[in-house]
């Protein structure tokens, strides 16, 4: 099994491990070798059981059964204190820093080296976060405050935390999910010259470029068991999907061709100071437009600015040819307009609210029969939309934290869609969601574009925009510099236009 | 499913509270000799009479989140406000109208400073609290104005024609009640209201006007409070600029009793209605025992303690206690 030459035992591995929450079992016999000088890619669908690991080699979880191993010695981590001696480290998707401590602070965090007169020794704090920081190849000042760094940033400190702890085991989870491109890259050029030092790096990531371009080995997981375990030189993307899904995924991209009708919804020089400016274009009924760029773009913001939650300074919206008042989310709904947000749970839904209140929660007037409302039109039309899109629930009266992020992202889609839109935004639709409930919210927009709604997609994923899109507008530091066709848009022309450069293609 | 649902019903975060009052009146009329005859009855319920108003729009400012620590300085300032007007001759129908104008402005006042500077509600009432209360000062100093007809004292005690021991206003509060809590529960604006205070931006981009609600919910809470200032004045027959002194405490304590959560988000009319009347059952028992008046002032604010860490306390009880029994369970389950 060993690849890249380790020959020793693994530094850590898992033997036969389950683990079980209720009735749900979330791991079953799951076994994991990590040797050193590797970098080792886990991949499964949500729910697939990644987070459980994780929290089992952290120390957070206790397997019900199987064993622990350290260099081929049996362990058990009672607490994360535990894991942390035997060297292993996590740095979660958006680490939790102090905000008001400095990041050496940070790092020496409850455990501050000591003068001989017991005081803090900070001279050797700095020293030794400065080395961590140099070993890593990147440039954090060591005195400013954490309050402010970019979660690219947090996460390495997270990580020079764990080199100035002597980690040999380093596991990253989803750390890529907040991240830009460039942010992306050199967290990446970190991981391999970590490998190259000879750490054993775990690896978690929904998007499999990454996971390719990283990664040693890849294992799969899918229902809480070991799928497999194979060099990553080995596989394709295809066979990776096969496996995590456990059945073929006819298409990732069911792009259908519709017939594209008039105008419907026309912006005009919009503009907030400071986040963008002048910003225009149009989108017909049947098309599907892509708001292209990096992270910080200003993307994100130019869609809640066109729905109403946020604020314009100059510019106009028009649907139909009628202008909407700035401002005002319910004079978009009014105007038959969905947004469908980015963050899920802070944005799109009420966590502590029932799936059939969240479901319903855009329709309340229209469900209420003079004024009044029951619980009983809400769960039936919950119910409706539950079918439609597949969701997989319990009881509708259950809390919507209890569902997978997949399912809550459709919950999010029943209350939106339900409102039967004609202009359709959509943030980041598929995020952080697995990649079979991925396909199905690609062909529920091909559909709704088919049956006639002009749908905006913002995203991060170049693959989703170029195999989804009409049409591209790409956006850098809040201008719109570039609208391809959806011939003319390639990795590249939209790459050029997201990070500045002119390619001298396309550029407006 | 009839089954179920009221066994959900009894789960729920009120029911606790609904128990208690049905414990308390039955032990109070089991042991306490007068409790239960009708000049008792209409002395508590107009003794909570003033309460019970002013809980009702609370409730809806706490399950959005919010708080307001000015009802009782309204109240006072309402009472002040109509006292000047009645010494001045104004007619009482130009002088009730004014007043409910008064206490919507007051109540707008804090609802502009929340929604349009944005500023927390706490201090907002904590502030204008003080600042209600120095105003029916400067109205009426430290006189009292004590002149009104006995016949509107008598009217605002008298009894719901034909039934002894009912004071009218304890129905008019009811029906009341019956409205706020249709519109909590059962109608679209009212359910936003939990939205707005579980995650207010998740409700913004569910096109919920978050602070137009708000606003509207502050101005009530004023007019509320002005119009318990008016039965307050005539209940009693005076006014006086420290009338109703700490009233709020008393009516966020009913609230919070009444199962609402002071974080937001949950709540019902049923558990505060309950809180009130519960509050007030205990405290007529006690009086009736001879129980001093600073023993009651501490039932009242160790009930209060218990009913905000209850809730949380019983939370982590279960969620402690869940762990070994269902992992208990599942090892059983499996083949």
């Amino acid at each position: 099994m060993a690849v890249r030459g380790p020959t020793g035992p693994p530094v850590l591995s898992l033997a036969d491990v389950s683990k079980a929450f209720g009735n749900v079992r979330a791991l079953r016999d799951m076994s994991l070798d990590l040797h050193a000088g590797e970098i080792h890619a886990l991949v499964g669908e949500n729910g697939a059981g990644k987070s459980t690991l994780v929290k089992i080699l952290a120390g957070v979880h206790r397997p019900d059964s199987g064993r622990l191993l350290v260099d081929d010695g049996p362990v058990a981590f009672t607490a994360p204190v535990d894991a942390q001696r035997a060297g292993v480290a996590v740095i979660y998707q958006e680490p939790t820093l102090f905000p008001d401590l400095s990041v050496t602070e940070n790092i020496f965090v409850g455990r501050q080296p000591r003068t001989r007169w017991g005081t803090i020794d900070k001279a050797r704090m700095r020293r030794q976060t400065r080395e961590a920081f140099s070993r890593l190849g990147v440039e954090v000042d060591p005195e400013r405050p954490a309050r402010g760094l970019s979660i690219a940033d947090q996460q390495l400190v997270e990580i020079a935390k764990a080199l100035t702890r002597d980690a040999r085991v380093l596991i990253m989870d989803e750390p890529t999910a907040a991240l830009s491109g460039v942010e992306a890259e050199r967290l990446f050029r970190v991981a391999r010259s970590l490998r190259d030092a000879g750490a054993a790096l775990l690896f978690i990531s929904h998007r499999f470029d990454e996971v390719f371009a990283l990664s040693d080995r890849v294992t799969v997981v899918r229902d809480g068991a070991f799928v497999s375990c194979d060099p990553t030189d080995d596989l394709d993307v295809d066979i990776v999907v096969r496996r995590m899904v456990g059945r073929d995924v006819d298409d990732l991209y069911p792009k259908q061709e519709a017939s594209i009708g008039d105008t419907v919804l026309e912006v005009e020089g919009l503009t907030r100071q400071g986040v963008f400016a002048d910003v225009s274009f149009t989108v017909r009924a049947g098309e599907i437009v892509a708001l292209a760029g990096l992270v910080g773009a200003g993307r994100s913001e130019v869609v809640r600015a066109v729905f109403g939650v946020d604020r314009y300074d100059l510019g106009s919206v028009r649907v139909y040819g009628r202008r909407l008042p700035a401002g005002r989310p319910k004079a978009a709904m009014a105007a038959h307009m969905a947004l469908v947000p980015e963050d899920r749970r802070q944005q799109g839904l009420v966590m502590e609210s029932s799936i059939a209140r969240n479901a319903t929660a855009t329709r309340r007037r229209p469900l209420s029969r003079a004024g009044l409302l029951t619980s009983r039109a809400e769960n039936e039309a919950a119910h409706h939309w539950g079918e439609r899109l597949r969701l997989k629930f319990g009881d509708l009266a259950d809390t919507v934290s209890t569902l997978s992020g997949g399912n809550q992202q459709k919950v999010v889609l029943a209350k939106w869609l339900s409102t039967e839109p004609r202009v359709l935004f959509v943030d980041e639709p598929t995020r952080g969601i697995d990649v079979g409930t991925k396909a199905e919210v690609h062909r529920l927009l091909t559909t709704l574009a088919g049956e006639g709604v002009a749908v905006v997609m913002v995203s991060s994923e170049l693959p989703e925009v170029l195999g989804m899109a009409d049409r591209v507008l790409v956006m850098h530091e809040g201008r719109v510099t570039a609208e391809l066709d959806r011939s003319e848009a390639t990795e590249e022309s939209v790459m050029y236009a997201a990070t500045g450069t002119t390619s001298g293609k396309g550029a407006t | 499913m009839a089954l179920e649902t009221i066994a959900k019903r009894l789960r729920a975060r009120e029911a606790p509270v609904v128990g208690a009052l049905l414990v308390a009146l039955l032990c109070a009329s089991m042991f306490v000799d007068v409790f239960a005859t009708g000049r008792n009855t209409s002395f508590l319920l107009l003794s909570v009479a003033a309460i019970a108003l002013m809980a009702l729009p609370m409730t809806l400012i706490v399950i959005t989140g919010e708080i307001d620590l000015s009802v009782a300085s309204t109240l006072a300032l309402t009472s002040a406000t109509l006292g000047l007007l009645w010494e001045s001759g104004v007619p009482i129908e130009t002088a009730l109208v004014i007043c409910l104008v008064v206490g919507a402005l007051l109540g707008a006042l804090n609802g502009v400073l929340v929604t349009v500077m944005g500023l927390p509600s706490l201090a907002v009432t904590i502030g204008t609290m003080a600042l209600y209360r120095g105003l029916a000062y400067v109205l009426l100093g430290d006189r009292a104005v004590a002149s009104y007809p006995q016949s509107w004292v008598s009217g605002a005690r008298a009894p719901f024609p034909g039934v002894e021991g009912l004071p009218w206003i304890a129905v008019a509060i009811l029906v009341l009640a019956l409205l706020f809590a249709v519109f909590l529960h059962a109608t679209g604006a009212g359910r936003s209201l939990f939205d707005i205070g579980n995650n207010d931006e998740a409700a913004r981009f569910s096109g919920v006007p978050v602070k137009w609600t708000k606003f509207w919910l502050f101005t009530l809470s004023g007019v509320v409070a002005s119009s318990a200032g008016v039965f307050w004045t005539l209940q009693y027959g005076t006014s006086r600029a420290d009338t109703a002194f700490g009233l709020e405490l008393q009516v966020v304590a009913a609230v919070l009793l009444g199962g609402v959560s002071i974080f937001g988000g949950v709540g019902s009319i049923l558990g505060v209605m309950s809180g009130v009347l519960l509050l007030g059952v205990l405290r007529n028992a006690l009086q009736l025992f001879g129980i001093s008046s600073d023993v009651l002032l501490i039932v009242t604010g160790a009930i209060l303690i218990a009913s905000v860490v209850t809730p949380n306390l019983a939370a982590r009880v279960r969620s402690r206690r869940a762990r070994p029994l269902t992992s208990r369970t599942s090892k059983g389950d499996t083949p």
